[in-house]
């Protein structure tokens, strides 16, 4: 902003997208998730230790048949997914230097993130609707 | 030789000096301080609490379809082996959240004194420990100590 490098065109900074194409996107979403993330995992904390770590599946079916408990999990299981994607996506950029392998661990971690995230909400939606049947 | 390097890095600038490649100051020279440990740790304890969101997915897929999954899940938990690592967890937990409270203090422009950064690392490292003990000390009550 104060100092105008010749080098870089007028519209390369009026798009403002650095190096990464995607500007402070990702930076911006793991603040987001972080301050959501904040009293939704104490939240569940506090339910772990009250009721689910001594409950068995009925009793984890009895605490997600009330609404506001399914609803408060699948929005933690959501903020802390995309949380995870993109610190671990970080690690990779910064350690992984060789393209292929930076790939390779990029897909991989995408598809166990999503894979155990929607099996999570998945397993949320079914408990609170149907319980353990 | 008119600038000797500390032997920590001679052999690494030496290689680089053959290769004709310049090379930045290396991690030897860096004196080891909290700041750089909790930074470190906070990249840790991220990933190993991503690694626990597996156990969590399988807990929960095994409560809605699978009985036996589930039972292989509790019984792992409530082993002497199972119950260290809910602990660390539960650290890992309880110090990314004050080193992530810690991140968003600066992510506003407050708190970047040295003094203060100082301060703030031994508030998180003095969180997460309390935290953790009192609430396995509240876990141990419940479930007890027997496997």
């Amino acid at each position: 902003m104060s100092k105008q490098s010749p080098l870089r065109s007028p519209l390369k900074r009026a798009r403002g997208l650095g190096a990464s194409h995607t500007g402070v996107h990702h930076f911006w979403i793991q603040r987001i998730s972080a301050v959501a993330l904040i009293p939704l995992t104490l939240w569940f904390m506090v339910m772990l230790v009250t009721t689910l770590i001594t409950a068995d599946r009925a009793g984890v079916a009895d605490f997600m048949a009330n609404p506001l408990h399914a609803l408060l999990l699948g929005a933690l299981i959501v903020a802390m997914f995309v949380h995870a994607r993109i610190g671990i996506g970080e690690i990779i950029t910064d350690y992984i230097r060789n393209e292929g392998p930076k790939v390779g661990a990029m897909l991989l971690t995408n598809a166990l993130i999503y894979g155990f995230g929607a099996a999570s909400l998945l397993a949320i939606l079914h408990l609170h609707l149907f319980g353990i049947k | 030789m008119a600038v000797e390097f500390h032997p920590c890095v001679q052999g690494k600038l030496m290689s680089n000096i053959q290769d004709n490649r310049p090379l930045s100051p290396h991690l030897g020279i860096y004196s080891w301080l909290i700041s750089n440990t909790l930074s470190i740790l906070h990249r840790l304890t991220g990933f190993g609490l991503t690694l626990g969101l597996i156990p969590l997915a399988l807990w929960l897929w095994g409560a809605a379809y699978e009985p036996q999954l589930f039972d292989c899940i509790s019984q792992l938990a409530t082993s002497i082996p199972g119950k260290l690592f809910l602990f660390g967890w539960t650290w890992a937990f309880f110090y990314h959240l004050g080193n992530g409270i810690r991140h968003l203090n600066w992510d506003m422009g407050r708190g970047f004194s040295l003094p203060d950064m100082a301060a703030s690392g031994w508030i998180v490292i003095v969180f997460s420990f309390s935290m953790s003990i009192f609430t396995w000390t509240i876990i141990l009550q419940k479930v007890g100590f027997d496997v």
